[in-house]
């Protein structure tokens, strides 16, 4: 099934529904009292969450004989990219109004931002290189370790909301963990190589 | 496209409120005739004399202002107080007066509601978190309360304290706050008229989630310092201890005054969202009531007493 192109077009509409959910918010002007607020953190939840879910992909294939879900890492690290890319745009354009005097401020000054704009970044030189064509241009080699740029993602997007939180810190700890036991497979897997499951 | 929705919303629920407040007078007669409940969130509470330190700003909407809440024993999503608030059961209520005064006393929210003639101020309120209302709040100046009680030469704060029970709060244990929620202010602080014992909003009791049914409000601190659904208020001779301020000592000071110089760690409080508005706008030294409360801190440094 995994193998099946209806799949993957049925994955790719459902990656877009959380998009058209705030879509139809919008429309019906049920976006809270406090609107670039909820679309801040609409997107940003989104974003955090496509990366966890790229971030499993590899892990994923191993532990449960799935080597066919690679089919869909490039989407969903490109949907992580998408969701990001509005969480920016939102608190760059609609929050802080192209104020460049706050913009770098916070740049300089608030870490939850400096974790946040480094996790961004990170995925930017990803997204650009994840073709077909990028790959053969970079050798396969050279494009896998540029790749390993999203274990920084990873750390940086659940450090960035961390930050964020007043008190409230269930929610960063819940992706951390999801991060840290993905990151933690790849160590051991890469100390143990022997030991690792074998992938067809 | 955001900007042309919002005002257009928020003033056309503006306009239904007194359709609003109708619906509600009459929901609210109907238990009153028939059980002699009295002062329950939602009463009309009539005969509110205008206040000369209300604002001239146009008031955020009913429905924005109980349902953008920051009332963590209620869940820390800003929908969660207005969902999860509801059954709160707020009569019968007792709020003491204790500490170093000559007179304490157990307070109803009846006495509360007969101790001084209820007046509507409109006044700004600042979140440290960067957005700002509108609220016209129903009560009066909390020296009125403070007085009664007959402060001894030891008051030199005031120590605040909201109710908590955790059966009708399961929320509030993943907060990452320690309850019973504390406030503290400085005696003259307290004792300034601006600072009110509220406890109404929009011409009638307060709802739930807004802190019924009495809150503090003080104008020119960030919102926080206002402690909702207080059940005790203690004269002391040192500074008491806050539930944020001892959450995060670095992010949330005692005095909290709203200053746009003073960035918090988080936020840079040099500007904020007026909910209901797209851009964001200045913020002001003591949000707009520097010429009243400015000289209770002369000769403080304020980067150090934040």
């Amino acid at each position: 099934m995994l193998r099946s192109r209806w799949t993957k077009v049925a994955v790719f509409l459902a990656c877009l529904l959380p998009f058209f959910r705030l879509a139809w918010r919008f429309y019906t002007g049920d976006l809270t009292p406090n609107p670039i607020e909820f679309v801040t953190h609409f997107t940003g939840d989104w974003a955090i969450r496509f990366v966890v879910t790229t971030l499993a992909i590899s892990p994923l294939r191993k532990l449960a004989r799935l080597p066919d879900l690679i089919r869909f890492r490039r989407m969903f690290g490109l949907f992580a990219f998408f969701y990001a890319t509005l969480h920016f745009a939102t608190w760059f354009g609609l929050d802080k109004f192209f104020d460049m005097h706050e913009i770098l401020a916070d740049f300089s000054k608030r870490r939850f931002i400096i974790a946040g704009l480094i996790a961004y970044l990170s995925m930017a030189p990803l997204a650009v290189t994840s073709t077909q064509g990028w790959i053969r241009r970079l050798g396969g080699r050279r494009w896998q370790r540029l790749h390993r740029l999203v274990y920084v993602t990873g750390i940086a997007v659940v450090v960035h909301y961390y930050w964020l939180v007043k008190s409230d810190i269930r929610l960063p700890l819940f992706y951390g963990s999801l991060v840290a036991i993905l990151l933690l497979y790849r160590t051991a897997v890469a100390l143990w190589p022997h030991r690792a499951p074998a992938v067809s | 496209m955001l900007i042309q929705k919002s005002p257009d919303i928020r003033y056309s629920e503006v306009t239904s409120k007194a359709l609003y407040l109708n619906r509600r007078r009459f929901l609210a007669a109907i238990p009153a005739a028939f059980l002699g409940v009295r002062a329950f969130a939602g009463t009309k509470l009539p005969n509110l004399a205008k206040s000369p330190f209300s604002t001239s700003e146009a008031e955020n909407s009913f429905n924005d202002v109980t349902h953008y809440n920051n009332f963590y024993e209620f869940g820390t999503g800003k929908d969660e107080p207005a969902r999860y608030a509801q059954k709160f059961k707020t009569d019968p209520w007792t709020l003491s007066v204790e500490g170093a005064v000559a007179k304490p006393r157990k307070y109803s929210i009846d006495d509360l509601l007969h101790l001084a003639p209820l007046e509507e101020r409109i006044y700004r309120h600042r979140c440290v978190e960067g957005w700002s209302i509108v609220v016209p709040w129903a009560g009066y100046s909390l020296g009125a309360l403070l007085k009664q009680a007959e402060p001894t030469p030891k008051a030199r704060f005031v120590a605040f304290q909201s109710y908590y029970d955790p059966g009708q709060m399961p929320l509030a244990r993943g907060s990452g706050l320690d309850f019973p929620y504390i406030e503290g202010l400085r005696l003259d602080e307290a004792m300034h008229p601006l600072t009110m014992l509220t406890l109404g909003m929009y011409g009638e009791t307060l709802p739930p989630q807004d802190g019924a049914p009495v809150r503090l409000t003080v104008p020119w601190k960030y919102g926080f310092k206002s402690a909702k659904s207080l059940v005790k208020i203690k004269l002391v001779e040192k500074q008491p201890p806050c539930t944020w301020n001892i959450a995060n000592p670095q992010e949330y000071g005692f005095y909290s005054n709203v200053n746009p110089a003073v960035p918090n760690p988080r936020y840079s409080q040099a500007t904020e969202r007026r909910l209901g508005e797209f851009r964001r706008r200045p913020t002001l030294p003591f949000n707009g009531y520097a010429d009243q409360v400015a000289s209770l801190y002369n000769g403080m440094d304020l980067r150090k007493y934040y």
